[in-house]
């Protein structure tokens, strides 16, 4: 038969010679190569001590942002929940009223806001829907929970502490991504 | 006062002796199974368990507490006496080797003097033959008792190649024994304090031989077809759970720290320091020095057991009674032969 290529390479049958069958010297070089491996640098990340460095852009939980006063940012337009192509995201608008001016920065604000961090792929397209700024994802990562109803974070847990009662928790959940 | 002409002395020192051996052997086991995960994992470039204690210390007591909190199954079908006595006799076995090993040369304490020995048995190495031959009863009866084919299988073959390398391991000992003249340890040993050079030098081929058959007796890797996992799930302790695991999972352990003492001594000096003069000073603190040299060699033996388990593949079963037969057999009878024929040409 013709090759195809040149690349072929015939069978090596040759009989082993009695130093080869003997095999203690090829299990001596076997013991050297594993030996050699007690120096070698270990790759093992010590997870809770140590964490990988994650990249600049990456997306982990969401973060409901405030302004530089303390108010919430969100309109409840609700573009980031028509944007999520996982359908994660679900709020109930609401009208501010006299007296809250402090809390929301606009008259129109999310009464309930929950992400289902179950359905949610960490797309970040709710991030680039946003025309007020008001979500992004942090580089907190996915976390444990005993029941499924855990996963769906309501306001409490996607608000970001405010700035100016809470500055050094506010500095700590904004980290790297300004 | 003494009892039947016995000194009560005596038996109160034997007994604290085998009190500190049995436990201290025990206790070694227990940090093999440490060091065997750690081996393996630094072998592998990883770093083993770290989290429980520092360095990861206190695993061993995790894991030990952590069998005996398992729940006691012993399986309907199973023969049940059997089935318990299976894990009794593996230990004991195992642990009944250590009575006859030399720790060490002779201390004086409270003005007695103690030879740190159980038992100066004359027949030392036979003794050790018959009780490490016990040791496949354990396994033979706990695979039959537990009523499961693979059980069943795993057992055979462990008995099957307990006896083949026996055959190997004792050809190669009757050439020892040719040079020593002597089947008691204590007296190879102090041959060896008092002679030039360890056994190994004289007896290199025999060593060897002793060395893959030994390994062979600890169904270590490569030689583990007992409990070889992809084809017999887990071998002859299969059905067990619970301590009489642990048990199973220990003698092999203690195996490996008895035949790695049966070798130091037999071969590489037992407690004997090279370069080194024990006259120079005070006997006792010779002793300890003495214990700490076999303990030494103890360790840098079971490291080499661990560095070859985590290096070579399992043999498969033809090869493994090939080895045993047709090349380990012959090879310790060359050796007896030729042993027998110096020893004749400097007569």
């Amino acid at each position: 038969m013709q090759a195809l290529t040149n690349k072929a390479q015939a069978v090596n049958r040759k009989p082993m010679t009695f130093l080869e069958r003997l095999y203690l010297i090829n299990i001596i070089k076997g013991m050297m190569i594993t030996f050699s491996h007690m120096f070698k640098k270990q790759p093992t990340i010590r997870y809770p001590e140590e964490k990988r460095e994650f990249s600049p852009v990456f997306r982990g939980l969401h973060v409901l942002n405030r302004d530089e006063e303390g108010r919430e940012r969100c309109t409840a337009c609700g573009l980031c929940a028509v944007a999520c192509p996982a359908e994660a995201i679900t709020m109930e608008a609401a009208e501010r009223v006299e007296g809250e001016e402090g809390l929301y920065r606009e008259e129109k604000y999310a009464a309930k806001y929950e992400i289902n961090m179950l359905r949610c792929i960490f797309c970040g397209l709710c991030e680039d829907a946003c025309p007020k700024d008001a979500i992004y994802l942090s580089e907190t990562f996915a976390p444990a929970n005993f029941t499924r109803k855990g996963f769906i974070y309501g306001k409490p847990d996607l608000l970001i502490p405010n700035p100016l009662t809470e500055a050094s928790a506010f500095a700590e959940a904004k980290g790297v991504e300004a | 006062m003494t009892i039947l002409a016995l000194d009560l002395g005596f038996i109160i020192e034997k007994l604290i002796m085998i009190a500190i051996v049995v436990f201290a052997s025990l206790g070694i086991a227990l940090y093999t199974t440490f060091g065997e995960r750690k081996v393996a994992a630094i072998l592998q470039d990883r770093p083993g368990p770290s989290r429980a204690g520092p360095f990861g210390l206190l695993q061993p007591l995790a894991d030990g507490l952590k069998l005996i909190m398992k729940e006691e199954i012993i399986p309907n079908a199973a023969s049940k006496w059997l089935f318990i006595l299976g894990p009794g006799l593996a230990m004991t076995a195992s642990l009944m080797t250590c009575a006859v090993i030399p720790w060490g040369s002779a201390m004086d304490i409270f003005g007695r003097h103690v030879a740190l020995q159980i038992a100066d048995v004359n027949i030392g190495i036979l003794y050790v033959f018959a009780v490490v031959s016990m040791g496949v009863y354990g396994i033979m009866i706990g695979g039959w008792a537990s009523n499961n084919k693979f059980s069943l299988m795993s057992a055979l073959r462990a008995a099957s190649q307990a006896i083949s390398y026996e055959l190997a391991m004792g050809l190669a000992l009757i050439a020892l024994l040719m040079t020593t003249g002597s089947l008691s340890l204590k007296t190879i040993v102090e041959q060896q304090v008092q002679g030039n050079w360890w056994n190994v030098v004289y007896q290199p081929l025999g060593f060897l031989i002793f060395f893959i058959t030994a390994m062979a007796e600890c169904n270590r890797t490569p030689f583990d077809l007992p409990e070889a996992e992809n084809e017999l799930n887990f071998g002859y302790h299969q059905e067990y759970s619970s301590m009489k695991l642990g048990f199973y999972l220990f003698a092999e352990y203690i195996n490996m720290i008895m035949s790695s003492a049966i070798m130091a001594s037999m071969y590489f000096g037992g407690y004997d320091l090279p370069f080194f003069n024990e006259a120079s000073v005070a006997p006792n603190i010779a002793a300890l020095i003495g214990v700490g040299t076999l303990l030494i060699k103890i360790v840098l033996f079971i490291f080499l057991f661990m560095w070859i388990r985590w290096t070579i593949p399992r043999f498969r079963y033809d090869q493994l009674m090939g080895l045993g037969w047709k090349t380990l057999i012959p090879l310790a009878l060359f050796n007896m032969l030729l042993t027998g024929a110096v020893i004749l040409a400097k007569l």
